[in-house]
């Protein structure tokens, strides 16, 4: 009897194109490289957050150039600006309604701690009303220090037990 | 360019005064300004605006001269002729203390409106005939005015504008830490040099040149 498959144990052909890996390894792998922002822009902070995407920093060399303004498709919320008590409630919709796994970073003083606007219309740091992973110092912060911060995520993601997560979330 | 109607029209303090007997004059550092009643507010400025070639509404806001002062509450109305290149300001006292009202002037200006709304928000002066009369600046149903002379910089806690949101963090709006804040300096509570934030080395600034 003939078989078509004459394979007994190894085929360089396949096994060569396989590489083996922990599970977490992999999806951090992805999620790190491609994390699309939420640019939630409400401030000066704002300006240099485009900076950031653009030509001279180019957060794309990150894997982080793509700013969904559809928090749908987005992985990192980066609050760049004052955050005042009227605009809070919007903040914590949009991110509410970003799919999981999700990041924050609060880009500069004010989103970070209220900076300079201690007054009674100021959110003293976006931190009260949403989780926040990275924080950046700076008024504004530079592009570089921003660039900094999506790299501290990074390494955070990397850390995650990301295949438990996905496991237990069922 | 001036042109002989405008010529005839000029404007001066007596004109104005011969018009409305009611209006007074007011005391002024700069441009000429007037006490104009609250009953003839709306008359005063269209003078002003048909017969004086003031077409421009520069500026609308408020004084509050605190609790305990009567008029308590004054609307200032800044006026600009782009013909003539000159400014001219009005006040009008509001005769109710608890509850201010002045004429709305959106009929003359339509830009008056947010103004009108942020003075409104700002200090709780209503406006009679407004078109819109709601917050501007804060949220509705903000139970305060944050420009009025009692209202502490720091905010007064009540809760967040979004019941939903409010529900969920549990965050309510909270007064705002002032000790070390940019704006208040108490003299002897807080070394403003140590709260502010500063570069390490000050061993030069502007001042003292970079040693070598």
């Amino acid at each position: 009897m003939v078989s078509s498959n004459s394979e007994l144990a190894y085929n360089s052909k396949i096994e060569g194109d396989v590489v083996v890996s922990r599970a977490d390894a992999v999806i951090n792998w992805i999620r790190t490289n491609s994390m699309w922002p939420m640019p939630m822009g409400l401030a000066c902070c704002a300006i240099e957050l485009m900076a950031v995407a653009s030509s001279r920093f180019d957060i794309a060399r990150f894997g982080a150039e793509v700013m969904r303004f559809s928090p749908r498709q987005a992985d990192v919320m980066i609050v760049s600006g004052t955050v005042t008590y009227k605009m809070a409630s919007a903040v914590r919709r949009i991110y509410d309604q970003m799919p999981h796994p999700k990041w924050v970073i609060a880009m500069g003083a004010c989103a970070s701690s209220g900076g300079m606007y201690r007054s009674y219309a100021t959110l003293q740091g976006v931190d009260r009303i949403i989780p926040v992973d990275v924080y950046v110092s700076g008024c504004p912060p530079r592009p570089e220090a921003l660039l900094d911060a999506l790299m501290k995520l990074q390494e955070k993601v990397k850390r995650e037990p990301s295949a438990h997560n996905l496991l237990i979330s069922k | 360019m001036l042109t002989t109607e405008n010529q005839v029209n000029a404007f001066n303090a007596e004109t104005l005064i011969a018009a409305f007997p009611a209006v007074t004059l007011r005391a002024s550092l700069d441009h000429p300004a007037f006490n104009v009643p609250s009953s003839e507010l709306l008359a005063v400025l269209g003078y002003l605006k048909e017969k004086h070639t003031f077409d421009f509404l520069a500026d609308l806001t408020a004084v509050d001269w605190a609790e305990g002062a009567t008029p308590r509450f004054t609307t200032i109305y800044h006026l600009f002729s782009t013909t003539t290149h000159q400014y001219v300001r009005l006040a009008s006292d509001c005769l109710d203390n608890a509850t201010p009202r002045v004429p709305s002037i959106t009929s003359l200006w339509p830009s008056a409106n947010w103004h009108e709304r942020e003075v409104y928000d700002m200090f709780g002066i209503q406006f009679s005939n407004h078109p819109d009369l709601r917050r501007i600046l804060m949220w509705d149903g903000y139970p305060y005015h944050p420009l009025r002379k009692e209202f502490p910089l720091a905010g007064i806690e009540t809760d967040l504008p979004d019941v939903e949101v409010a529900a969920e963090t549990k965050v309510k709006v909270k007064p705002a830490p002032m000790a070390g804040g940019p704006f208040v300096a108490l003299s002897g509570q807080v070394n403003m040099t140590e709260a502010e934030p500063m570069g390490k080395d000050q061993s030069w600034t502007e001042k003292s040149e970079k040693p070598n």
